[in-house]
């Protein structure tokens, strides 16, 4: 099959060269990038037709960007491709925005952070930044002197004015400026303070009457420049901004970053860290799902609801509490297992919480699920097709919700996933109701696999031994998790330090944002609320 | 014909007794005059205590519902939360917003509090503790009360907000269809009651109230005046024009201090009013419950004062409101317009004509079982 692949990517384009590293390796040069992934998205036997990750990289002699490519019917087929341009001054490379939607969001934010431009989006402002902040934080001659980009207290107008490049059929480069949105619109700001955006988001939205016509989403309100500060900083310190990226999916997002590690230097880890692991990770799940639907039912109006859900998590929380002292930001897991082990009565209290979970999940269908109005509010609204929901990357309870199977777990499995036995819960309508009920079901199969773990703990260490100094071998490095929210998943381009060259993290909550313009358009105002909580997004996962 | 009761604790004896007293010492003009004055002290006192008792209670039954304790520092089991928080409002700056429409803007809250206190004193708290018994106080509840929309009419005008904006409209569209449903609904009664004073209509339900007296007819008009008086109070799952979630608060987002006070304050009297009236029309006001023959039950009932009766009538119903209020999601605005239009506005008339007939026929209970 990787043959055939080779095959297939030389025959488009002869001067590839392929390598074969942690994965497939594929270097382009940038005119012929678009031509490659198209083919790879469209040929029938190996489709290519999910974009992962997108990730730009300063390599010094050149500016680059790095896809991860793969398969949407199954994830553990994977393709890297690169390209990357040595002019510093006026990087151009060509976009692949016209084949997977997720790309556009992620070339912004490429823009904004190494100031490579993307001929053919359609939309080329910086994302998370403002347009006239000096510098490309991202580039290793980045310069961070606080003078240069001052705090301002001004008040400055919204311009709603995107420039853009394009490439004429014969083969010139016309800049242009385009309107966001009509003269005459009525643009409200969704956020960036707003109760029901779940963080600081900004969506300008334009209305006719109650209707939404247009969504134009401005991020970037709390955006703390992890990748750049883990530039700086040894292995062990990064973990702890995994747990500051989705904090509701704290614990896994730890756990791939400690994994990728792990794998990159050979450590075993024990078997009881990772019986550990899995037990936590799959409270986690619960927790943030409880936390979604708590969240969604206080989108549409329901208080009661809301309080419910938080009454529940409270249990998980003090479990987590016992076990480490943290509740929000656990920092269980490091590299090589977990820092503590769990408590003496750890085993009777998570399993004592099984049963009255389930008891509770009853009580959630009985009081909000069948109800008239939520049906009302919920039922095919929002609606995301199955090829929409791969163009833009929804994974997680999002994805499943409209029949995409994306679960890592069952696709690529890690730790102990091999060994427990659980349902991937699919839904065709794609609705913002089979969203809601894919997450209780979740509730039920992480449930469903703690009970089967948490007789088992065998004895022994609960940590490896690790050096002092934890030093990747030179080269590149990736691992993919599935978050409460979707796919999690860490890039490390390693050259051999203490430190990552360049660290990237995939965040789930980008693609769901980046899904919003699309679904709720035509919807009603209150739908737009209403299908933000059933997406779910947490957006210091976004504004990394 | 009625029965005397010996009713000691009536306030209606301390009222007639102060009454004969002034009369026997001064002039017919200043009786009056005196008169006037002490009552519109005692409605606005009694408006302003009613609200902070409903909002300690509804925030106490919340929490009840919601697994929490609410209040219950201030005072023995926070009975001075609302006192406190009450100072606060009072106390807190009125902030004046850029490029509002100035003088609209503060006109809005008083159309909103000055509706409410008119209804107020239409309203037969118990014997002989009605302001004003109008021979047409349906129709005057009913007109009085749809004034508070162009409060938040302008609200959302003048606050030069484009949350507020949408949030009036909405609050306008949703008023004015809800108000046709409620209207209806007192009117079958009115039907059935041959009346629109509330004194009479009282009177006439000593021992049958009206919705068992109208039975299918009447029970069907008291769901959808609920239904109807609930989406007037603009409270969930009807609470649009607030729509914490989308619209932040809607049409009083700008407000601040006693003018957003004033809104809050409204918004709980409108939900008292809502149920008195619903009380006095369907549920005997602040009559006892009565058994035709029955005397020495009747007594016994009697020996309570009519305006426990009331209290409690009106409390019953403003629980099923909060109950209603904190169980269900918010409805959207098409949803809630087809709610109306759709259902309740066709099934009202259909009821009006079924109550007409009932009348006509004589078959209502009074009729059928000769209840007096």
């Amino acid at each position: 099959m990787m043959e055939k692949i080779k095959k297939l990517i030389l025959d488009t384009v002869a001067e590839a060269v392929i390598e074969e590293k942690q994965k497939l390796t594929v270097t382009v040069e940038p005119k012929k990038l678009h031509l490659l992934v198209q083919t790879l998205r469209d040929n029938k036997t190996h489709s290519f037709d999910y974009l992962v990750n997108l990730t730009g990289v300063d390599r010094g002699e050149e500016l680059g960007v790095d896809y991860l490519l793969c398969s949407s019917a199954d994830l553990s087929k994977e393709v890297v491709l690169k390209t990357g341009t040595s002019d510093r001054e006026n990087p151009l490379l060509y976009s692949i925005t016209d084949l997977f939607e997720t790309a556009h969001f992620n070339e912004r934010e490429v823009f904004a952070l190494l100031g490579i431009r993307f001929i053919n989006n359609p939309d080329m402002r910086k994302f998370f930044l403002n347009a006239d902040w000096v510098g490309y934080p991202l580039r290793k001659d980045y310069d961070p002197n606080p003078e240069l980009n001052p705090v301002s207290i001004e008040s400055k107008d919204m311009v709603d004015i995107a420039p853009r490049i394009l490439e004429t059929s014969d083969g010139k480069l016309v800049e242009e400026f385009v309107n966001i949105f009509e003269d005459d619109d009525y643009i409200i700001n969704i956020g960036p303070q707003h109760p029901s955006t779940h963080g600081v988001m900004h969506f300008r939205t334009s209305l006719d009457g109650e209707i939404v016509k247009k969504i134009d989403v401005h991020s970037g309100y709390i955006h703390r420049g992890i990748e750049k500060l883990s530039e700086s900083l040894t292995y062990p310190q990064i973990l702890h901004f995994t747990d500051r990226l989705d904090y509701l999916s704290a614990n896994i997002n730890r756990h791939a970053l400690c994994m990728c590690v792990e794998k990159a230097i050979d450590i075993e880890v024990p078997e009881r860290a990772q019986y550990i692991r899995v037990i936590m990770d799959e409270l986690t799940r619960i927790d943030s799902h409880l936390l979604a639907w708590s969240a969604m039912t206080h989108d549409l109006g329901a208080t009661t609801a809301f309080i419910y859900g938080m009454r529940e998590r409270e249990i998980i929380l003090d479990i987590f509490d016992k076990t480490c002292g943290g509740r929000l930001i656990i920092n269980q897991n490091v590299i090589g297992g977990v820092m503590f082990d769990i408590y003496a009565d750890f085993q009777k209290d998570v399993k004592a919480f099984i049963p009255y979970m389930r008891k509770k999940l009853i009580e959630y269908d009985r009081f909000f699920s069948h109800n008239v109005i939520a049906l009302g509010r919920t039922q095919g609204v929002g609606f995301m097709s199955k090829d929409e929901a791969i163009s833009y990357a929804v994974t997680g309870p999002a994805g499943r919700a409209s029949d995409w199977s994306c679960d890592i777990r069952k696709h690529i499995p890690y730790s102990l996933y091999n060994q427990v036995e659980f349902k991937e819960i699919l839904r065709k309508e794609g609705d913002a109701y089979a969203r809601y009920l894919n997450r209780l079901d979740e509730i039920e199969e992480s449930l469903h696999i703690i009970e089967q773990l948490i007789d088992n703990i065998p004895q022994g260490d609960f940590c490896a031994k690790t050096k002092a100094i934890i030093k990747l071998p030179e080269g590149e490095y990736y691992e993919r998790v599935e978050a409460a929210k979707g796919e999690f998943g860490v890039f490390i381009e390693s050259r051999g330090d203490k430190f990552p060259y360049r660290l990237k993290f995939r965040s789930p909550s980008m693609a769901l944002v980046s899904a919003m313009p699309l679904i709720c358009q035509g919807e009603k105002i209150a739908d737009l609320i209403g299908i933000g909580g059933s997406m779910d997004y947490v957006i210091p996962d976004i504004d990394r | 014909m009625i029965l005397n009761y010996s009713q000691p604790l009536e306030i209606s004896n301390l009222t007639s007794w102060f009454d004969q007293y002034l009369r026997s010492n001064l002039s017919e003009f200043w009786t009056l005059l005196i008169e006037f004055v002490l009552v519109g002290i005692f409605l606005l006192a009694a408006y302003a205590v009613i609200a902070l008792i409903l909002i300690y209670a509804e925030r106490k039954i919340t929490a009840f519902f919601q697994a929490r304790l609410g209040p219950n520092r201030v005072g023995k089991w926070g009975l001075l939360q609302s006192v406190a928080d009450m100072i606060k409002i009072l106390l807190k700056e009125i902030i004046r917003i850029n490029r509002s429409d100035r003088f609209l803007f503060f006109a809005a809250p008083f159309f909103m509090i000055v509706a409410s206190m008119l209804t107020f004193g239409a309203i037969p708290f118990g014997k002989g503790l009605q302001a004003i018994d109008f021979n047409i106080g349906v129709l005057y509840v009913t007109a009085v009360s749809s004034l508070g929309i162009i409060g938040v009419l302008l609200a959302g005008w003048s606050s030069n907000n484009k949350y507020s904006m949408i949030g009036a409209m909405r609050s306008g569209a949703q008023f004015i269809s809800y108000e046709l449903s409620s209207g209806f609904a007192l009117m079958t009664i009115v039907v059935l009651a041959g009346t629109m004073q509330f004194s009479q209509m009282i009177e006439g339900q000593r021992f049958c109230w009206n919705i068992f007296n109208g039975h299918i007819s009447s029970i069907i008009a008291f769901v959808i005046y609920l239904i109807s008086g609930h989406a007037e109070t603009n409270r969930g799952p009807f609470d649009l024009p607030e729509a914490e979630s989308e619209l932040t608060a809607g049409y009083h987002t700008e407000y601040s201090g006693l003018q957003f006070g004033f809104y809050y304050l409204a918004e709980y009297l409108n939900m008292f009013i809502i149920a008195s009236i619903a009380t006095t029309v369907f549920l005997g006001g602040y009559l006892p419950i009565q058994i035709q023959g029955w005397d020495a039950f009747n007594g016994i009932m009697g020996y309570i004062p009519s305006y426990v009766w009331f209290f409690s009538k009106t409390g019953f119903l403003i629980f099923l409101s909060l109950w209603v209020r904190w169980s269900f999601p918010r409805l959207r605005i098409d949803q809630l317009l087809n709610l109306e239009w759709k259902y309740l506005l066709p099934i009202n008339l259909v009821n009006l004509l079924l109550m007409v007939i009932l009348v006509l026929t004589g078959l209502t209970l009074k009729n059928l079982f000769g209840i007096l």
